[in-house]
């Protein structure tokens, strides 16, 4: 057993990290005041090549394993979690197309996606529907060489810009995952803002009125929209927030250790006080632990082991509630500062109290991880 | 090839501890198999044989018994050779 990156590894989280520190820090707490990204910082992370890291070369992307992916995650959510956020949903609509797509569908798409050149987006969750998943209200039918589907989705992650959505909906009753682009007949958009975190992720709700999808743009088979593509694509999601969580908890016990070793209280600097060093070591420990799960996952998916499924599921659970305590104790140490916008841990705590609820919430979590895991141990 | 019966009898058996499960029995139709293992299952097929399964080989007649998904690894393997 060894864990360690390897140089091209240790390498290119060098380059992620330059990258973060150049383009998203520095304005991150503006994008988060404004409610969107700009989209010259988009077209510039699609030109780096961040949209298509895991895909293969063959496919336009850069053929990168799932560690370095994870690397990437760790890094942009460390500087901007809403930025992370587009990593998020884009990933998960191409490795969609990208694992369960026709020949046509990744031959239009997958290259397209890779480079930025179109954006995408997830379209599972509705006014009524969160984690009951499996009762989705929007239904399409056949009709002639095309689907028309009726329904609403809601809290989409760049819905605001996105070129295709990924859309779950029952096609006469079978689950079926549809690839929808955003000039098409009877799709509407509306703006969400105001949110508590990811402020920037450019929410919205798409409204499908007879919303026309030509037939090809089925993903996978009718009816297998649950059994097959919801859990590859939320897989690639949790494993994306986790590394996310890792990257929010990192940017705390930075903006932390600098700010306790300029801060004086009582005549000493804060850094020097027990409880605050306390607080510091929770940080780093949880943080350490956090990043070592999402490497063991990111491990049995390079390789291809079935387990990583729940070993995702633990990544994600352990690094969201992780990171929910680290941020509220990082707005502890900053004091009434903390509870500012001129200092970015309060929104690193709205960012990881969202952490959550998205992708499977901690409740959802705390209920499937042990039915899951007694699975796997039938099959070690 | 080898028959894959015998790796996939064993995955099941480790699976389902108390289900006298047949070759042609219908795995769905137990009512043990939840989303996670659906996906699961096409990993372990991947992994264990080496091959891919495509977007064309979704259908449950494909999964649904011993006896199916054995079939299905010959076609896969095959078109692979």
């Amino acid at each position: 057993m060894k864990i360690e990156l390897t140089p091209q590894q240790a390498s290119d989280k060098a380059s992620f990290r330059a990258f973060v520190d150049n383009y998203i820090v520095p304005h991150a707490d503006r994008f988060d005041r404004q409610q969107s990204i700009p989209l010259s910082l988009i077209k510039r992370i699609g030109k780096q090549r961040y949209l298509g890291l895991h895909l293969p070369v063959q496919h336009g992307g850069e053929g990168k394993d799932m560690i370095t992916l994870g690397l990437l995650h760790e890094e942009v959510g460390r500087g901007c979690s809403s930025v992370r956020s587009l990593l998020t949903v884009h990933g998960m609509v191409a490795q969609s197309i990208l694992r369960w797509g026709s020949g046509l569908l990744k031959e239009r798409w997958l290259s397209r996606l890779a480079r930025g050149e179109v954006i995408g987006a997830y379209g599972l969750t509705e006014p009524n529907v969160g984690s009951d998943a499996q009762s989705v209200e929007t239904r399409a039918e056949r009709f002639r060489d095309f689907y028309l589907m009726n329904g609403q989705k809601k809290w989409i992650s760049f819905g605001q810009i996105a070129d295709v959505f990924l859309i779950f909906a029952h096609c006469e009753g079978k689950p079926t995952a549809f690839l929808v682009e955003r000039d098409s007949p009877g799709l509407s958009i509306k703006p969400i803002s105001g949110m508590l975190g990811t402020r920037a992720a450019m929410l919205a709700e798409l409204h499908l009125n007879d919303c026309r999808i030509p037939k090809e743009n089925v993903v996978g088979r009718e009816g297998f929209g649950f059994s097959h593509i919801l859990p590859i694509t939320l897989d690639f999601g949790r494993y994306s927030v986790a590394w996310g969580c890792v990257g929010i908890a990192q940017g705390c016990f930075e903006a932390c250790i600098r700010y306790a070793g300029e801060r004086k209280q009582f005549g000493s600097y804060l850094k020097d006080y027990q409880l605050i060093r306390k607080m510091l070591t929770d940080m780093i420990t949880n943080t350490k632990a956090a990043r070592l799960l999402c490497y063991q996952a990111g491990y049995y998916k390079d390789v291809g082991d079935p387990r990583t499924l729940t070993e995702t599921l633990i990544a994600k659970y352990f690094a969201s509630t992780m990171v929910a305590r680290v941020a509220n104790n990082a707005v502890q140490i900053h004091g009434a500062n903390g509870c500012s916008s001129e200092y970015s841990v309060q929104r690193y705590l709205r960012d990881a109290k969202v952490m959550e609820i998205i992708e499977g919430s901690t409740q959802l979590l705390e209920v499937s991880i042990a039915q899951y895991e007694c699975q796997n141990l039938a099959l070690t | 090839m080898d028959d894959p019966k015998e790796k996939i009898r064993g995955y099941f058996a480790r699976l389902f501890r108390n289900v006298d499960l047949q070759d042609d029995t219908d795995i769905f139709a137990t009512g043990f198999v939840n989303s996670l293992m659906a996906m699961q299952l096409v990993m372990f097929v991947e992994k264990e044989f080496d091959l891919t399964i495509e977007n064309e080989d979704l259908d449950l007649k494909n999964f649904n018994s011993i006896n199916a998904i054995s079939s299905l690894i010959k076609r896969r393997s095959a078109v692979r050779v």
